[in-house]
């Protein structure tokens, strides 16, 4: 039995470690595309500011982590999948057998249909490759343009203030952070981005990038659509992710926004898996099915899909969507149905000066979504209430007054 | 070390606050807390003040062990001039507002002027804003707590805070931290009000330090030992709290009843830890839900209670159906003996009601008995109480007199002038059981002889916290001494005086003194702070501090005539119990204090006392 | 046997000198908003909690770390956050379903419970057995753990 996994960020290497702890007979072969050892994506911004080197990136530290685990580790980009045959074919001409295939290709950034954008200086922010051109020009004082305000965008964002340079975000959509917080949450995380000398713009599109040669680190201008021109020394393009499944043509594996896989975690052709940003499963929150790129889920996935693929039977009940972003030293999370659902019910407590806010959103005597910011105390239990769907009983009228006493209505009942 | 070396002065009057280093000179000379806030007080307030003006300051401070991990060392005290008392104040509270301040870096906040309008103190370590207190004023202390919780998005702020009494004026109008903890008495909260200061709130997560941690923290265990080894401290106060001692006074024949006209309590049982424990005919459930600690106290004796639901004064109030803080002694006393009330629900909700408005039920009680002995003589009638009627052992008139005093309303008013003010408005200011203006707590100075000489010449009026002689001459702590005789009483007040200040300087709860003596606080100090710190330095620091409260005292107008307690105690033998036939012989003790003291024959620190004491 | 803290909140009394002594431990200062161990006070019924990491099997702290820097202790069973590997990425403190892994601003790294290494501060500290370190099958929180498989997202096979 030959286990493949395709894709070596998180949900890869937690799959393929645990393939390998629950059947110690069957060969695990572990593909990976970037010519570093599997790294996290969530540990760039660190780097970029010096906190940790590249090595502090690395999924797993030890030194030949997976020769020891018994995991075959193979560099290289695959192109296509032949689910007959059983074989999926590498970029370089050779190819690989598999008796299960567990796809963790993740996603890509999206480049946005701007005219410029390949043009020198301007980079996304997504590998270590990327993160070691952005060191090479984000110097102190240089004029940096950040285009989106999602995510991504914004934990790049802390990494670029603190490198010093004069930063500017460019977001089309009317507030920063759209996907993960609502109107207050979002222009709260405006104003102290403002606060601590941040230009954001939200509500405007970029137009054109021009490049002119120069010396130096060259000379960008960037366009906007409200008429305005931006000098920079560097553009950091991040405008949202799409998942990677453009080697699954011909595949006949079912692709929508992401994989689209069972419970199981499989997909719609027998013996091919997928797990993590790539794959659209269980939603817990909707009962449908998601793409939720987000490194729990990643995990989650990976988890439960090897289980799954060696025999074992691992049903999933759904991820929840779950983030959380340090913007310069503001904590804001979001979880599951933050933006309510129907018939739900909303508590909310916001102090616009103090930077804090909180939202949760309640369906019958439990809570469905949560969004917070300005805190960092005991947030997991949201997690814990959430998918629990923990019976508020008379916590239900105390949260509606106040919703900050969650945590007490979580060790209320679990003590 | 120990100390945060920083003080936080804000000028309500300008709006504006500074930091300070802390005076570490006067640090070794008056430790912390207690004896240091009095020290800045004496040096920057004119002791004639008036206590409601701008002028007078109003000093919110901790000692050098409040936020370690010595046992029960989460205090903090308000300094000021008393509005009850026109004297010195200062009021030690628990709870756990005293370790957030010190936590966010401060060892006091000193309060100068007045706002223009009512305003509320956040602190968050070293962001400091006046924040506008439209929406909390004319709020509970309890509704003011959790409206600043709620709206900083905080539950872990720890408050500060005045009720509608101090708004008002209530002469005896208290600052209460953390829902049940109060800095209680000589209307602390009246002046704070006078500021138009609403609430201070807290939070802080800087850290306190020690200066050799691995001596303190063997020092601190040793003496949480010692605390868990004594019977007092390790097994009476946690499991009956401080009520243990309703019945215990009262067989002393001790137990002040019917504004001290007796001195045993019929009903007495009935309102003692015995009947809190006691369940209910109505719903089988005791008074008492558990026993409560502050911070860092390794005793607990605080009370947490419920009042029986059908009981008329919370029938059809359910926001009084949860269990909150109380009763402790001195409430259960005052609301309950001083008045004749014996019905334990009622004393539960009056103390609550204190809680939540900010009233200090010694006060409280004892004038509401003054005022019932008034009624009961005829000298004031159902047309003063605007139509209660204000017999002894009224257990509705005390229930709505507490909520009326609370917001300082109708006859509630009268009240909160204070058992001196309001007898003297009727022409008999006998009648008052108080001194320099305070009136007294729970032990009859007939049966207890030392006690008399305690409330006499006590700093901030009558009161039993500034020399516990009730320890010795009832308990045997740290030896007995026979509660009826005053040989060797003045002496014994003095050694209680100058170590209580220095526990109250120190940032410890002065319950611990059942089971420690300075000998056990020195090395928790000594390990905690820069400086030598030994039994006999307390000593001095303490009596240095006595000294120093007296001049201020003294500049403010009292005298040795001030050294004085009710006609009543020194003319009125007891009529029951052990001492019966005894009044009080202040008359004797007092120039043997005066002597041991090391003041004048007229209570005035002589020169070489004060040069003894580098004053 | 490993053994686990156990935790009786009836013998509680609020003192907080758990939090006191988790911070001194852990920080070298008294600071109980650094502890890893809270008291929670429930102000209306009378009754306090200790509340803190039970050590999970599911230990969705360490699964979610992107970068290895929460392992375990094979001696205690802790699961133990890397100072040195931790990037203060915050994804554990809202991964796990307790909220008992806490973000510390100061440092820009989380904090856990560990144990202490298998004397932990806060069960020596607690003036009234409220918290022990025990050999117990059936712990206060064993009790949690229970509760918390139903904190399941489907991983509840354990690998």
């Amino acid at each position: 039995m030959t286990y493949v996994v395709v894709g070596a960020g998180p949900s890869g290497v937690v799959a393929a470690e645990t393939l390998r702890k629950a059947d110690p007979s069957v060969d695990v072969v572990l593909i990976g595309d970037e010519p570093e050892p599997p790294y996290s994506r969530m540990a760039i911004p660190y780097y970029l500011t010096g906190k940790v080197d590249e090595t502090g990136t690395y999924l797993r530290k030890t030194d030949g982590h997976y020769d020891t685990k018994g995991i075959r580790y193979l560099e290289g980009r695959v192109a296509s999948v032949d689910a007959d045959a059983g074989k999926v074919a590498l970029e370089d001409g050779s190819s690989q057998d598999y008796s299960k295939l567990l796809i963790c290709t993740g996603a890509s950034p999206i480049k946005p249909p701007v005219e410029g954008l390949d043009s020198p200086g301007v980079h996304h922010c997504w590998t270590l490759e990327d993160a070691r051109q952005i060191i090479g020009v984000a110097h102190e004082g240089a004029d940096v343009v950040l285009i989106g305000a999602g995510f991504i965008a914004c934990i790049i964002l802390e990494a670029l203030v603190e490198r010093g340079v004069n930063l500017t975000v460019v977001e089309m959509e009317d507030r920063m952070l759209p996907r993960m917080m609502d109107e207050t949450g979002g222009e709260m995380i405006k104003r102290w981005c403002e606060k601590k000398g941040v230009s954001v713009q939200t509500g405007v599109r970029v137009t054109k990038v021009q490049y002119s040669d120069g010396a130096g680190d060259g000379h960008l201008a960037v366009d906007l659509d409200n008429g305005s021109q931006l000098p920079a020394n560097l553009v950091v393009v991040a405008a949202g992710v799409a998942s990677n499944t453009g080697f699954l043509g011909g595949s006949g594996v079912k692709v929508e926004d992401g994989i689209v896989v069972d419970n199981r975690l499989m997909s719609s052709v027998d013996g091919i898996y997928a797990a993590g940003d790539c794959a659209q499963g269980p939603d817990f929150s909707t009962g449908g099915w998601s793409v939720h790129a987000i490194q729990p889920t990643a995990v989650d996935h990976a988890r439960v899909a090897a289980l799954n693929m060696v025999g074992q039977d691992a049903p999933y009940r759904g991820s929840l969507v779950m983030n959380v972003l340090d913007t310069m030293g503001l904590v804001s999370v979001s979880y599951g149905a933050w933006e309510g659902v129907d018939e739900g019910e909303q508590s909310v407590v916001v102090d616009e000066e103090g930077f804090k806010y909180l939202r949760l959103e309640f369906l019958g005597d439990h809570i469905v979504g949560a969004l917070s910011l300005g805190r960092t105390e005991h947030v997991g239990v949201l997690r814990g209430l959430i998918q629990n769907r923990t019976p508020l009983g008379e916590w239900k009228t105390i949260l509606m007054a106040n919703p900050q006493r969650y945590m007490e209505a979580y060790v209320d009942h679990s003590q | 070390m120990a100390w945060a070396r920083n003080l936080l002065r804000v000028d309500l009057s300008k709006g504006t606050s500074t930091n300070e280093p802390l005076n570490m000179e006067w640090a070794q000379k008056y430790l912390g807390q207690r004896g240091l806030a009095t020290k800045y007080f004496v040096e920057e307030v004119d002791p004639k003040v008036d206590p409601l003006s701008p002028k007078n300051k109003l000093i919110m401070t901790t000692g050098p062990l409040t936020g370690t991990s010595a046992s029960t060392a989460g205090r903090y005290s308000v300094v000021t001039k008393g509005a009850l008392t026109g004297a010195i104040a200062c009021s030690n509270s628990g709870g756990f507002f005293g370790n957030e301040l010190k936590n966010a870096g401060y060892d006091m906040i000193i309060f100068e002027g007045k706002a223009e309008k009512p305003v509320y103190l956040m602190v968050e370590n070293d962001s400091v804003q006046i924040l506008d207190a439209a929406e909390f004023w004319g709020a509970s202390v309890w509704d003011t707590e959790e409206g600043i919780k709620t709206k900083h998005g905080d539950p872990l702020i720890r408050v500060a805070s005045i009720g509608v009494s101090g708004e008002q004026g209530v002469k005896f109008a208290c600052i209460v931290n953390d829902m049940d903890r109060a800095a209680g008495r000589s209307g602390v909260g009246t002046v704070m009000g006078s500021k138009n200061l609403k609430a201070v709130a807290v939070r802080g997560t800087l850290g306190v330090a020690v200066d050799d941690s691995k001596s303190f923290m063997a020092a601190a265990a040793a003496g949480k030992e010692v605390l868990a080894g004594n019977a007092v401290t390790g097994e009476g106060l946690p499991a009956f709290g401080t009520q243990v001692l309703m019945n215990v006074i009262n067989e002393t024949g001790a137990l002040p009843t019917h504004n001290h006209r007796d001195v045993q309590f019929e009903g007495a049982n009935n309102i003692s830890a015995e009947a809190m424990a006691e369940p209910r005919e109505s719903d089988g459930k005791p008074n008492l839900v558990t026993n409560q600690a502050c911070f860092g106290c390794t005793i607990a004796c605080g009370r947490v209670s419920t009042i029986d639901r059908n009981h008329f004064s919370v029938k059809d109030r359910p926001e009084y159906h949860k269990a909150s803080g109380g009763l402790e002694y001195e409430a259960a006393w005052a609301l309950g003996a001083a008045t004749g009330v014996d019905d334990l629900d009622a004393l539960t909700f009056a103390n609550f009601i204190c809680n939540e408005q900010g009233i200090d039920p010694i006060s409280f009680g004892a004038t509401v008995g003054a005022a019932m002995e008034m009624y009961e003589d005829g000298v004031i009638s159902t047309k003063d109480t605007g139509g209660i009627e204000l017999n002894f052992g009224n257990a509705e008139a005390l229930c709505s007199l507490a909520e009326l005093t609370g917001k300082g309303e109708g006859f509630g008013a009268e009240i909160g002038l204070g058992s001196k003010l309001l007898c003297e408005k009727h022409g008999k200011p006998e009648l008052s059981m108080s001194v320099k203006g305070q009136e007294f707590p729970a032990y009859d100075s007939r049966g207890i002889q030392g006690m008399g000489l305690t409330y006499a010449t006590s700093n901030r009026g009558a009161c039993h916290l500034r020399s516990y002689t009730v320890a010795s001459e009832v308990l045997g702590i740290p030896e007995k001494t026979d509660p009826l005789e005053t040989d060797g009483k003045a002496g014994l007040v003095k050694a209680f005086q100058d170590a209580t200040a220095a526990f109250d300087s120190a940032g410890l709860c002065i319950f611990t003194s059942f089971a420690w003596t300075l000998d056990d606080v020195a090395p928790q100090l000594d390990a905690a702070c820069e400086g030598e710190w030994s039994t006999d330095k307390l000593l001095e620091v303490g009596e240095r501090i006595w000294n120093l409260e007296r001049q201020f005292n003294m500049a403010a107008g009292f005298t040795g005539k001030d050294d004085n307690l009710p006609a009543r105690l020194v003319k009125d033998a007891a009529k029951t119990g052990p001492a019966e036939g005894k009044t009080n012989g202040l008359g004797k003790m007092l120039p043997e204090y005066y002597e041991v003291r090391g003041w004048t024959g007229d209570g005035v620190p002589s020169n070489e006392t004060l040069d003894r004491l580098s004053l | 046997m490993q053994k686990s803290l156990n935790i009786d909140p009836e013998k509680c009394t609020g003192c907080l000198q758990c939090e006191l002594a988790c911070s001194y431990d852990n920080e070298g200062v008294f600071n109980p908003s650094k502890s890893r161990i809270k008291v929670f006070k429930f102000e209306d019924a009378g009754r306090f909690v200790p509340y803190t990491c039970t050590q999970c099997d599911e230990a969705w702290c360490m699964q979610a770390c992107p970068v290895d820097a929460i392992s375990l202790d094979t001696t205690t069973g802790a699961k133990v956050v890397s100072d040195t590997l931790c990037v203060g990425c915050k994804v554990c403190t809202i991964a796990c379903p307790f909220g008992t892994v806490n973000y510390n601003s100061s440092t820009g790294k989380v904090i856990k419970c560990d144990l202490c290494e298998g004397e932990p501060a806060c069960a020596t500290a607690c003036p009234t057995a409220a918290i022990t370190y025990v050999d117990a099958n059936w712990t206060g929180l064993d009790k949690m753990r229970a509760w918390a498989e139903k904190t399941d997202a489907g991983t509840q096979v354990s690998a």
